[in-house]
């Protein structure tokens, strides 16, 4: 892309991002008010248990005897200066619960997605050379096979094996509990805790990663510059790395980034499992107790994170591919 | 329709996947009867392994029998799939039909409300639905059927796209038909193969949808289905593997029987798409 042009794809990227963030809120605001019962019950999340006088607090803060409108404001107002509510149950800001459990989540997701863009290309990859051999069909049933396993049940699988039967891996928490550690003896404990839940959230994608780089391999090994290069006398091997595999990440990526919700989705299903402590725990941990703002608060900050990852592989996207429709 | 027939049959998996598929439909049919009363009543002694005391998959933690868990569950997986599935081709189709027909300002409007949807995570949109309107088997079929309608929009709106320049729907148009009789009689039934594949294949990921909500507690509280069984046998896993492994693999079974029957349909509805698979392959 011509760099004169860059800012104002990002500056339209950005302002697009903005709407669909304050799309989020109002729909956040909707889902209070479609509840069954009184919205100042949902946000005290405590549906028909909180006390009288809490509740009336609740209603003149948010102006629930307000037009609707006014009410939408005041809730707007509150959240694009990223007040969140407060956790009754918790006594804590919804804010301040989510980000503790953040970092947790990103490593988890992190690893998750790193584990299946690695394997899933080298799959796809060594798949789209020997097409119909071996490599192609363990795609094929590794593919089919995660498709149709249900998260938790992997996860569950996982740890009967290799923390039940094997004892080789912890199946609980983040870190060990009342040990002593140091330096690099907590990063190897946390890797060892990480493993099972990052390998359980990462086969799924790993899958899909293999059979669109599969895919798209073969669709690029036919056009024109591949065969100039072999024409030239270009090593087989070069023409891998360099002229297909690179064009064929594209799409991989713009696929990656329209997954990034699903992948936080399937975090919590993970975390529930292995007792993660991250934002997918928080959402189990709120769902138990009914904690109905904590859980509005996930759903704002995993749509807003989907958000910044879209906005991040956009502009990654337009600045490695040249070709990126400017005004798309 | 014979053709039809003979280019799916020649889908190995597919046929195998119809097979399974009929059976867990079996299953789900003969349920009061291979096991009468209730799938919640005590029917043996609590943590009995497979195969003893003439348990099959053994028993929970409160002495109910896992084999009648999962044929009862097998009735809601599917009805719920099937239902929810109906309720967001509604939709989808709907929307998709009217971006693709009208095209300009409704086609913006109803493509930038479908990436709306596409966005936000869907996971954590069910939950927080089911939550918020209590778990029952509505609120669960109404959840996924809200996340589960944009892919269908978007495949609609394509077709739409496409076959509305046509000349038997200009015909049509010449003639004098209604708009409402153009898109349901003309355009409609010539969009339907993507749609039928789309659907097979929607049935899977709601009851996976459908199982990791009752997994995390949100299922029908009246209900036994396979996600809550798992759900259960989480916290034994370390007494009771047979709790959580056999639920699972009924889940597994008929989400595979379900998308290996979805690349048949799509094999004997799309001949020509199919054939260049093969080629390549």
């Amino acid at each position: 892309m011509e760099a004169s042009k860059l800012p104002g794809f990002l500056l339209r990227r950005g302002v697009k991002a903005a709407i669909v963030v304050l799309a989020i809120v109002i729909c956040n605001f909707l889902l209070v008010h479609a509840a069954p019962g009184d919205p100042a019950s949902v946000i005290a999340g405590q549906s028909g248990a909180a006390d009288a006088v809490f509740l009336e607090q609740l209603r003149r803060q948010f102006g629930l005897d307000q037009p609707l409108y006014v009410q939408l404001w005041i809730y707007l107002k509150s959240v694009l200066s990223l007040d969140l509510g407060f956790s009754h149950r918790q006594q804590a800001p919804v804010a301040q619960l989510v980000l503790e459990r953040l970092p947790a989540t990103l490593l988890l997701t992190g690893a998750a997605f790193a584990f299946a863009l690695a394997a899933g290309v080298t799959l796809g990859a060594l798949a789209a050379q020997r097409v119909g051999r071996w490599a192609d069909s363990v795609i094929t049933v590794i593919a089919l096979t995660f498709y149709a396993t249900p998260l938790f049940w992997v996860g569950l699988m996982l740890v009967l094996v290799f923390s039940v039967w094997l004892e080789w891996l912890p199946s609980f928490g983040m870190s060990s509990v009342g040990v002593e550690m140091h330096g690099l003896e907590v990063v190897w404990d946390v890797a060892q805790h990480l493993l099972l839940p990052a390998l359980t959230l990462g086969l799924f994608y790993l899958a899909v990663y293999a059979r669109l780089t599969r895919a798209t391999m073969l669709e690029v090994a036919d056009q024109d510059f591949v065969k100039t290069a072999r024409a030239k006398g270009v090593p087989e091997g070069r023409i891998l790395r360099a002229h297909v595999l690179r064009n064929a990440l594209l799409p991989v990526i713009t696929f990656a980034g329209i997954q990034a919700g699903q992948l936080l989705g399937g975090s919590i299903l993970v975390e529930t499992v292995f007792a993660w402590p991250g934002i997918g725990r928080l959402a189990f941990e709120a769902l138990l107790a009914r904690d109905y703002p904590v859980l509005l608060g996930v759903f704002f900050c995993t749509s807003v994170m989907v958000v910044l990852f879209n906005l991040l592989t956009d502009m990654l996207y337009a600045i490695i591919d040249p070709r990126v429709e400017v005004a798309g | 329709m014979r053709d039809f027939w003979r280019r799916f049959r020649r889908n190995k998996g597919a046929v195998v996947g119809l097979v399974i598929l009929l059976l867990v439909v079996l299953l789900a049919a003969t349920a009061p009867w291979l096991f009468p009363g209730s799938p919640w009543d005590m029917a043996g002694a609590p943590f009995s392994p497979p195969g003893e005391m003439g348990m099959l998959l053994g028993t929970d933690s409160l002495g109910r029998d896992v084999a009648a868990g999962i044929a009862h569950g097998a009735r809601i997986s599917l009805l719920v799939g099937a239902v929810s599935t109906a309720a967001a081709l509604l939709v989808g189709v709907t929307l998709g039909a009217v971006a693709g027909y009208l095209g300009g300002i409704a086609d913006d409007a109803v493509m930038r409300f479908t990436e709306f949807f596409q966005t936000i995570p869907s996971f954590v949109l069910a939950i927080l639905l089911v939550a918020i309107f209590t778990p029952s088997i509505g609120s669960v079929v109404f959840a996924i059927a809200i996340v589960s309608w944009p892919p269908v929009a978007r495949v609609v709106r394509a077709e739409f796209l496409s076959l509305r320049g046509r000349e038997f729907v200009q015909a049509a148009e010449v003639l004098g038909k209604s708009r409402l009789s153009i898109v349901l009689t003309d355009i409609l039934p010539n969009a339907l193969s993507p749609i039928v594949v789309l659907s097979s294949l929607m049935v899977a990921s709601a009851i996976l949808l459908e199982s990791a909500l009752s997994f995390l507690g949100l299922g029908d509280p009246n209900l036994m289905t396979w996600g809550f069984l798992i759900g259960s046998g989480r916290s034994v896993i370390r007494l009771a593997w047979w709790m959580s492994v056999f639920p699972g693999i009924a889940i597994f079974l008929t989400v595979l029987a379900l998308n290996l029957v979805g690349e048949g349909l799509s094999d004997a509805l799309n001949p020509r798409l199919a054939r260049q698979r093969g080629g390549a392959a």
